[in-house]
């Protein structure tokens, strides 16, 4: 019977939600990894049983964690669990490891990005935001770190090297963080082309590669931004998001900082669909599993205030691919609702009818079971939501 | 990180170590842990003892490029304040003869 598990990343750990195709009975696991910032879980498409999680803290630095068992256990990759391993297997990988790359060999190596107060600042590790398993391998996953770089594993997260190719292309030296962090937070894989690898970092916008993270560019034409210098700048922009249908991966939508964008052309062109939104600030967006037309967001009512317009949570769908946006609060609070929804927060299940689940700052994990329509807490009472995924079981 | 020194029997020590709580349960020991450290005991060679015989800890205390405390941990024993003197610096005698444990500590922070 098919199924739907949750996973869900919150600032003192994570969770397992689980119900079956209907989506009403929530089984609720967790905390996993109490009392540490959760920022992202995601699960493997080639074998679902195969999650990896972000575990990060001010005090203690990065450890990733992995399931192969579909989130009942975890371990650090690569670290023995049990007895002492033979000398040949010792020292363990350093799985939480990340080491920028400055070897020659890049032909570029970088060492330095712009800083708040326009000077030069070394690349320093902070943490995982985001984890994306390769949709061949589950052996191979891909992770957006803090300040912004993109490492692979090939060996189920035991060890990483960046694809230092993104920061080494050009642009680098002029990217500078947002204010969360300098943080490469959406890693789209193309489903039907290996070498075609979407990212977003705040604060320098989107780029693409073609060559499997070999070379990359930046895509931002179309892109327009009042709080950078040149509105219109190649790099700069404070991008919270991007989604794809894997049906259609060329057809990209964007939540910017402020804007609701969408691009036909694998990012190589975008334009404002924002429409009649009531506001185009916001974080999330997401598109329907079966209706690569159909998209989501929740607008937030500003960047100076991060919660929903007149307390109001509402999410909006777009059937027509932006512009016509219509409005779904029901089962949603309606008064009284101060709540935020970050960039991560938001997913989508590949069943029929498609579900759609997003999490809040104030704790709580919505679902609705159709397209949008309806919506209920599966939980209400969470730490602050940081990211939310969801597997779909067949 | 330091490289612990050949020694005979006589020149180890056991020494106790205090774990914060997470890294106690990442760990999957109790408030206070034992480990044979080879003379002269500092707290590099502690914490590559402890990093040997507890993996999943790497990375956790000292940063993996610089092999530097992490910011908002301390190393404390014997009532003083050890995080500033250095990583090579000798442990006090009453840490090193295992009288005293070393209390590794996570900074008061939140609100």
């Amino acid at each position: 019977m098919s199924g739907v598990r949750v996973l869900v990343g919150t600032k003192k750990g994570a969770f397992v939600l689980s119900a079956d195709g209907k989506r009403n009975n929530w089984t609720v696991d967790g905390p996993f990894f109490a009392g540490w910032e959760i920022y992202h879980v995601k699960g493997s498409s080639v074998d679902p049983n195969r999650i990896y999680a972000s575990q990060t803290s001010g005090w203690f630095g990065q450890l990733v964690q992995r399931s192969d068992d579909g989130g009942k256990t975890w371990l650090q990759p690569g670290v023995p669990v049990g007895e002492k391993p033979a000398s040949d297997a010792w020292p363990p990988k350093p799985s939480n490891r990340f080491v920028y790359d400055v070897s020659p060999e890049t032909g570029k190596p970088l060492t330095t990005h712009q800083w708040y107060d326009g000077t030069q600042h070394p690349w320093e590790f902070k943490r995982v935001w985001h984890f994306q398993p390769c949709l061949r391998d589950a052996n191979t996953v891909f992770a957006g770190i803090e300040d912004a770089a993109l490492f692979k594993s090939t060996d189920g997260g035991e060890s990483w090297q960046e694809l230092s190719g993104l920061r080494g292309h050009g642009t680098g030296p002029a990217w500078q963080p947002g204010a969360g962090g300098m943080c490469l937070h959406t890693v789209i894989l193309d489903p039907g082309n290996p070498d075609r690898i979407y990212i977003a970092i705040s604060a320098a916008g989107a780029f693409r590669t073609d060559d499997g993270g070999k070379t990359w560019k930046p895509i931002n034409k179309g892109l327009r931004s009042q709080y950078i210098p040149d509105p219109n700048a190649e790099t700069g922009h404070c991008v919270h998001h991007i989604a794809v249908n894997p049906s259609r991966p060329n057809v990209l939508f964007m939540q910017k900082h402020w804007d609701v964008m969408r691009s036909d052309d694998a990012g190589d062109n975008w334009r404002e669909v924002s429409g009649n939104l009531p506001t185009d600030f916001g974080f999330v967006i997401d598109v329907h599993a079966h209706e690569p037309e159909t998209i989501y967001v929740v607008p937030i009512k500003s960047d100076s205030e991060h919660f929903p317009i007149d307390g109001k949570l509402r999410v909006y769908r777009s059937r027509t691919g932006g512009n016509e946006w219509e409005e779904l609060g029901n089962g949603l609070p309606a008064k009284d609702c101060y709540v935020n929804v970050l960039r991560d927060a938001m997913a989508v299940d590949s069943l029929d009818k498609c579900g759609v689940y997003f999490g809040t700052t104030g704790g709580q994990v919505y679902v609705s079971a159709d397209e949008g329509g309806t919506w209920s807490p599966i939980v209400q009472n969470l730490p602050a939501v940081l990211s939310v995924e969801v597997q779909t079981l067949k | 990180m330091s490289e612990a020194a050949p020694s005979t029997s006589a020149d180890r020590h056991t020494i106790r170590v205090a774990l914060p709580f997470h890294l106690r349960n990442l760990a999957g020991v109790g408030p206070e842990i034992s480990l044979e450290v080879a003379a002269p005991v500092t707290i590099a060679r502690l914490l590559d003892a402890l990093e040997t015989a507890y993996p999943m800890l790497r990375g956790t205390i000292r940063e993996y490029e610089t092999g530097n405390r992490r910011a908002f941990l301390r190393f404390f024993a014997c009532q003083e304040d050890l995080s500033q003197e250095g990583m090579d610096v000798a442990l006090p005698p009453d840490v090193v003869q295992g009288r005293e444990p070393l209390l590794i500590i996570g900074a008061i922070a939140g609100g």
